[in-house]
């Protein structure tokens, strides 16, 4: 774990109501981490945690919640109880986050260089004239032509693309450890989302950076990381590397998502979609959350929540169907299960 | 068909040169601020522009109607009022008080209300709570009563009436600011300076406040003429600019006695002085709200 950029350790951040009756679950005993360099996508439907969890990594939790439980260590210092000051030398500049909405994510009144050479001012005590020509070279690094120009000129005169690629050469500003990008392409065409992800991909290589990617799009995931976490009701149901979890997913919830991507070459007649509903997550039921929607649930999924069992290294379920034992009985062919039938 | 473009490189090299372009003059109101010029000029230059001393009249010239009226003189170009001041030059000497009056009481009313509709609709909680309230009791004491009361308790003078104008005022910019800050408080751009790691007193100063100051310039332009109007208000009540001295507001308050038995120049004048005054600010109020948003300024 020392070398981990970032771990989460059961962290849980609940709502709570005023009164103090009613306590959303939110995000809900977390663990996850990242290693420097590496891209973690977290998925998961609306609702399910993934934009509270990234508020809850910069602690800019609304007032009404808070985080209840759990270690955020990030480069060896615990994020939970530092003070506000020093947080917020954290944020823009160790970690940088990358906001949905491209065309409402500068401020109309600034020019592009003074958005962008912001952070540079605010953490590194840049002048304005220094702060404005990186902001020239940091716009050139986002690809987009003729810097000097774009420089000086206002949100509106650039494009939906433009301005996210904006966006993240403010998020770059500081050259941050790790960048979190909450759901970044959702508002942008396909041609334009795939020059974007390109683009963050080439900004991590060229800077060593961490990304997590928040998304509800599994290509992109595929696209994009080396790690996986999928979100359900404020839990990470399933986390492992990309590769090992589209091939080869442990938990219901997680096969199902992968059901529902249309693919162009297989012939299937429909596409799966999941009944029912998310929990309400003030309410939550007593054994697995998801058992109410799972087509594989058993007696045991309504009264009991399952723990995180870890499959193999880097690679965990909270699932029934993935605890050592059950395993064994619904799985194909594992060696344990033939001795004990023999 | 040419159409000539200025080259994309020229059009902005520095910070400073763009700021500079934005104020080319385009639908420039070039009427109304000739008039606030000219009034900012006759208020600056009154003693060497005014004809006679404002506060000292003659009682033999009483009521001279102006010159091109049978019986008046090229002597008193706008007449004469009841204690047979001249009216040009006291005109031109209230020209300085309003202007010093109504500018002032509205900065500060804008000051106050800005500041506190800021820190209300940013921090919220308490805060929010604290001020709204006192906005709202604030309001619901009727605006002019209010005036004479501190009025009579400070006492007439320039000084306080700007005081007393801009501290009951204040509450309107509090109200519209706070309600503007609600909504910029959720755009994403604000989240993004949060996110960025900006501290909330530098997001209210760099995000808040210029986003907000189309609003308070637009509400200042109105403002001006609320004030000048209440200025003239508490003159007529006699507690306003102390009589002697030459306030727009005060002499129409003087004359409308002499309205009724036809001496219409005591109050015609000074009211399309106001009247001039007020609308060339609101006109310039609009141009100034079209330039200071870059979204209606693009063409």
């Amino acid at each position: 774990m020392a070398n981990k950029l970032l771990s989460l350790e059961n962290v849980s951040a609940h709502y709570v109501s005023q009164q103090g009756t009613r306590v959303v679950r939110a995000v809900d005993e977390v663990t996850l981490s990242l290693d420097a360099g590496e891209t973690l996508g977290i998925v998961g439907e609306s609702g399910s945690g993934k934009s509270t969890l990234a508020l809850t990594i910069l602690r800019l939790l609304p007032k009404a919640a808070r985080i209840v439980g759990g270690r955020i260590m990030f480069e060896g210092e615990d994020l939970v109880d530092k003070p506000a000051a020093e947080m917020r030398r954290v944020r823009g500049k160790r970690i940088a986050m990358i906001l949905q909405d491209p065309m409402a994510s500068l401020n109309p009144l600034f020019t592009i260089g003074d958005q962008v050479g912001e952070p540079l001012r605010v953490h590194e005590g840049a002048s304005r004239s220094s702060a404005w020509q990186r902001a020239i070279d940091l716009i050139k690094s986002v690809r987009i032509a003729s810097p000097q120009t774009r420089v000086a000129q206002f949100p509106h005169e650039m494009s939906g693309g433009m301005r996210q690629r904006i966006v993240g050469a403010i998020g770059m500003s500081c050259e941050p450890r790790l960048l979190i990008a909450d759901e970044p392409t959702t508002s942008l065409d396909l041609t334009i989302q795939a020059q974007y992800l390109d683009l963050l991909r080439e900004l991590q290589r060229t800077h060593g950076l961490a990304l997590i990617f928040i998304t509800h799009n599994l290509g992109i995931v595929a696209k994009m990381c080396d790690q996986l976490a999928v979100m359900y009701a404020g839990r990470v149901v399933e986390q492992g590397p990309v590769s090992r979890v589209f091939s080869q997913p442990l938990h219901p919830y997680t096969k199902a998502l992968l059901g529902s991507i249309p693919r162009m070459t297989e012939e299937r007649e429909q596409l799966t979609a999941i009944d029912g509903q998310p929990p309400d997550l003030a309410n939550l039921p007593a054994g697995c959350s998801f058992a109410a929607r799972c087509p594989a649930a058993f007696a045991r999924c309504q009264v009991e929540a399952p723990p995180d069992f870890t499959v193999e290294p880097g690679r965990s379920a909270r699932c029934w169907l993935a605890a050592p034992t059950v395993h064994a009985s619904i799985d194909q062919t594992i060696p344990l299960s033939r001795s004990a039938a023999s | 068909m040419t159409v000539t473009t200025t080259p994309l490189a020229a059009a902005a090299a520095s910070p400073a040169a763009r700021t500079l372009k934005l104020w080319r003059l385009e639908g420039f109101p070039l009427i109304p601020v000739l008039i606030l010029l000219l009034i900012a000029f006759v208020a600056v230059f009154a003693d060497f522009l005014a004809p006679y001393d404002p506060q000292i009249g003659s009682l033999a010239r009483r009521f001279r109607p102006p010159a091109w009226e049978a019986g008046g003189s090229m002597a008193h170009l706008l007449g004469t009022d009841h204690v047979g001041r001249d009216v040009l030059s006291r005109l031109i000497f209230g020209a300085r008080v309003s202007m010093v009056v109504g500018l002032t009481a509205v900065l500060v009313a804008g000051g106050i209300g800005t500041l506190l509709g800021i820190l209300s609709g940013y921090l919220g909680g308490w805060v929010d709570q604290v001020i709204m309230r006192v906005t709202d009791a604030w309001l619901a004491l009727p605006a002019l009563t209010f005036a004479i009361f501190l009025a009579a308790i400070v006492g007439p003078s320039e000084l306080n009436i700007i005081v007393i104008l801009g501290g009951v005022y204040w509450t309107r910019y509090a109200r519209v600011v706070r309600g503007e800050v609600l909504s910029l408080k959720q755009r994403e751009f604000v989240r993004l300076a949060v996110v960025a790691g900006c501290s909330k007193w530098l997001i209210m100063r760099r995000h808040i406040l210029p986003n907000v100051l189309n609003s308070a310039i637009v509400l200042a332009t109105l403002m001006l003429g609320v004030v000048i109007v209440t200025e003239a208000s508490l003159s007529f009540l006699g507690v306003g600019v102390p009589p002697p001295k030459p306030a727009w507001g005060l002499m129409m308050a003087d004359g409308k006695k002499g309205l009724m038995v036809g001496y219409w120049w005591l109050t015609v004048f000074p009211g399309i002085c106001i009247m001039l005054m007020v609308l060339s600010a609101n006109l310039l109020g609009d141009w100034l709200r079209v330039k200071l948003d870059p979204q209606l300024r693009q063409l």
